[in-house]
């Protein structure tokens, strides 16, 4: 944790009694309601809450850049050094946009345009709002990049977004808010996309940067463990509403309201003590994995060997980069790898002709990550699930379809009504419910989750691992669990498998490899990976 | 992509052949040019002499032997109709008819880009809907309907400008805004799609975060995104439009190559209609890489794959 300087106290920032609402075709619907929260120098203040609750439209507001039309602020003040930026007109409030206070957002590679280079990008401030030359603003700008540690930034600055990693790329941001030296930077979901060893400097450096220059910080996420980390104080927003507020401290260790409660109970880690263990005899596995390698320009997958048994849940966890989803698609046949095999039921999947492939594609089945994307939008629920059978037209008789999708749905906790809905009319975690269902159509042996939690909110979280939990039992399946999160995989796994550039790692039980890592890897992995056990204990 | 662009370069040559060897035969499928050129009552003898001279007695693959072995020392043939060299004719269209597209893109393109980015600034704005009537209208008109209404009106009527024929500025005006018309229209609605899109881009919001004005916003940050798809219609237009503005040509009395081809067509003279054809095949493909290459300026994504 990052040591916090007490200071003058001065007040940048009072928010008042703000709400703001958007038209709807549906009516107006209010996403804030009369919020108030206030930021001093030096300070950091999370505001928490999940998808719609209401935060960054908050943020929004701070920074002029709602949109109105559909957004309208209905009442409110909101004071930026004692003045009212709401009215403000548009050009004395651009002013104040990018000089005194700044926005980090969070998926960087759409946040930054991609056809400017990343230097010119972060130039435009200066050109903005100083009068000064182009050769200085560019010396500044290689300055800004050298600060927030981007290696050989002179020569980096001509570089485009794209050429960046992820974790690069949220630099770039932090330098470009940090030119104009603002009194306040808004920090939308920083670390969102980011793997944890980033997230954990990427944070580092926030916490270092706000106190060097001694800026009052608005850290917004759904991550409570991050706020744990780094904030003196707390907001919860549910619904647009503040529901608790306080010193960091008081709320994680004394959470009075409900919701509260209810967040800290989700956070993932915690399940993990209630689960069954289920004793299991290690011998006759489903899928053996024999040193499978696969190259592409480079090494996706070196030499990797596991064995997955029946009715078992097997991690996965690694870095973007260290060949998760190769596995999957190898195991998938989606793609085939450059060497070794895959045996399935002592079977090598990879000499399967067309029909044995057809018959394995029925055992293995997958949960994509992004719910929003792994549904066609013009297909209806109903069309959705029972594609399987029209594919696989033995699996089941066409006038039995309408039952059992209403079964599927009743088993993922969805209302057998909703087949003659579409996609959008659902939240995320329902899509993913969804994306389940279609996934046990075929009744198959595995199922291959990737990433299948990581875009939904937390307390959604916490109700699908309890769901894949329950329908293991329920139809005696297999997972494979592909995650970047930890404590997520901790809930769900019975053995997991670490890996890093494409090989395994470290490979054990669950509680051994969590509790006892035995490689420096796994080790650092477990470190960076936020918590807030570190501020209650 | 320099890879690329010399895979482009190479596989539009073997396009331009498979062409050439297409017309070549198809040519000779409307017939005997001999009935068109000789009158009606020729002689037997006189027939044969003609078919003789030209060569069109020969075995078609023989026919096609020479006109290889001619094509490799830079000869296109000759005219029938006014036995000169084809290319020397084709030259001389060329660049009328792409003068008449340069002008009429510049001007289509510079004015979608203008109507289309305001119009999406508010989409479903009073300019927007506006613009939208207009544009669809524009899009749609048939031209050869346009073209004459407006010689009945500026010309005949009011006397404003000439008729028809080649010369300075007013004998421009006419057949230029004909040929802007469709592809303004047209343009400004893909622009008016294009740059909704890059307008509600993130981005966006951190160029406005960042406190920059709405100007820059619209033509700087969002207009070099939403350009892409753009690029791509209006090199088609241009294609369109380079490849034989034919009905302007024709009712204005540009001796363009879209008239060119259409009158050598009609009058069998094979030798202007391969040269034609081969320059137009030239000048439309090079669109095509041009067009390739603005991607590449206006994407570093494109760039550096």
């Amino acid at each position: 944790m990052v040591t916090k300087v007490s200071n003058a106290n001065k007040l940048l920032l009072k928010v008042n009694n703000l709400s703001v609402s958007f038209d709807t075709t549906e009516g107006s619907f209010d996403a804030v309601k009369a919020v108030n929260f206030e930021l001093k120098k030096g300070e950091t203040l999370a505001i928490i809450g999940e998808s719609g609750s209401g935060k960054s439209v908050t943020a929004s507001v701070i920074m002029g850049i709602l949109t109105c039309p559909p957004g309208k602020i209905k009442s409110g003040e909101v004071l930026l050094n004692d003045i009212d930026i709401l009215k403000l007109s548009d050009s004395d409030r651009r002013k104040l946009m990018g000089s005194k206070v700044a926005i980090i957002f969070q998926d960087t590679l759409s946040h930054l345009n991609p056809v400017f280079s990343v230097g010119s990008q972060i130039a435009e401030c200066f050109e903005v709002h100083k009068n000064i030359s182009k050769k200085e603003s560019w010396k500044k700008t290689v300055q800004l990049l050298e600060r927030v540690r981007i290696p050989n930034p002179s020569r980096r600055a001509k570089d485009f977004p794209h050429q960046f990693s992820g974790g690069q790329r949220q630099r770039v941001m932090i330098a470009m808010a940090l030119a104009l030296e603002p009194d306040i930077i808004i920090a939308d979901e920083p670390t969102t996309a980011l793997d944890v060893t980033i997230q954990a400097k990427i944070l580092e450096l926030l916490g270092e940067l706000r106190d060097e220059r001694n800026m009052g910080l608005i850290l917004i996420t759904h991550d409570l463990a991050i706020a744990a980390e780094i904030s003196d104080k707390v907001i919860v927003l549910n619904e647009g509403k503040i529901v608790e507020k306080g010193t960091t401290k008081d709320v994680f260790i004394n959470p009075n309201h409900a919701y509260t409660r209810q967040l800290m109970n989700s956070i993932p880690g915690k399940i993990a003590k209630q689960k069954k263990k289920i004793s299991k005899k290690f011998s006759d596995p489903i899928l053996e994995i024999k040193n499978i390698s696969k190259f592409y320009d480079t090494t996706a997958c070196d030499d990797v060997s596991f064995n997955l048994f029946s009715n078992e849940v097997l991690g996965i966890v690694g870095e973007s980069g260290s060949g998760k989803t190769t596995i999957s698609n190898l195991i998938l046949r989606l793609e085939s790898p450059s060497n070794g095999e895959i045996l399935y039921h002592g079977k090598n999947i990879l000499s399967f002709n067309k029909n044995d492939l057809f018959n394995f594609r029925r055992k293995v089945q997958v949960v994509f990550q992004d719910p929003y994307a792994s549904l066609n939008p013009t297909m209806n629920i109903f069309d959705i699930i029972s594609e399987p059978w029209v594919i696989h037209s033995d699996f089941l008789h066409k006038k039995l379809h309408k039952s059992k999708v209403s079964d599927l749905l009743k088993s993922v906790g969805l209302h057998p009504d909703d087949a003659i809905k579409f996609p959008h009319q659902f939240s995320g975690g329902q899509r993913q419910r969804i994306a389940i269902a279609r996934a046990l159509a075929l009744n198959p042996e595995i199922i291959i989750c990737d990433e299948a939690v990581s875009a939904l909110d937390v307390s959604i979280q916490a109700q699908i691992i309890k769901l894949l939990l329950n329908l293991r039992n329920k139809f005696s399946l297999s997972y494979i669990f592909i995650a970047h999160d930890l404590p997520v995989v901790k809930d769900l796994a019975d053995r997991v498998i670490v890996m890093k550039s494409g090989k395994i790692i470290e490979q054990g039980v669950v509680d051994d490899v969590f509790n006892f890592p035995k490689e420096k890897y796994t080790k650092d992995l477990l470190k960076a990976s936020p918590s807030i056990e570190k501020l209650i204990s | 992509m320099r890879q690329y662009l010399s895979k482009r370069i190479f596989s539009s040559i073997l396009a331009i052949t498979g062409l050439f060897v297409m017309v070549f035969f198809l040519a000779r499928l409307t017939g005997d040019p001999g009935h068109l050129y000789l009158p009606i009552d020729a002689p037997l003898e006189v027939r044969k002499e003609f078919s003789e001279k030209h060569g069109f007695n020969d075995p078609i693959y023989i026919q096609f032997g020479k006109f290889l072995g001619d094509l490799t020392d830079g000869n296109l043939g000759y005219s029938l109709r006014k036995e000169r060299p084809a290319i020397d004719i084709v030259l001389e269209a060329i660049p009328v008819t792409l003068s008449l597209a340069a002008v009429a893109m510049t001007i289509a393109l510079v004015g979608a880009i203008l109507i289309g980015s305001l119009a999406a600034y508010r989409p479903n704005g009073i300019f927007d809907r506006i613009s939208r009537v207009v544009s669809l209208t524009a899009a749609s008109a048939p031209d050869f309907w346009v073209a004459i209404t407006a010689i009945l009106i500026f010309s005949v009527s009011l006397g404003w400008l000439p008729t028809s024929g080649i010369g300075g500025v007013p004998y421009w005006i006419m057949p230029i805004g004909i040929l802007v018309i469709r592809p303004l229209g047209l343009l400004v609605q893909v622009v008016r799609g294009s740059m909704i899109t890059a307008l509600s881009s993130d981005f966006v919001k951190t160029a406005r975060a960042k406190g920059v004005k709405e100007k820059a916003v619209i033509f700087k940050h969002a207009l070099r995104n939403g350009l892409l798809p753009v690029i791509t219609v209006a090199g088609d237009q241009a294609a369109a439009i380079a490849n034989g503005a034919v009905i302007v040509e024709t009712i204005f009395g540009w001796p363009g190559i879209g008239k060119l081809m259409i009158d050598s067509i009609m009058q069998r003279d094979f030798a202007v209609v391969q040269a034609s054809i081969l320059i137009t095949a030239i000048v439309i493909l090079s669109i095509n890489i041009i067009i390739d290459i603005a991607y590449a300026v206006l994407d570093p994504r494109i760039r550096h794959k």
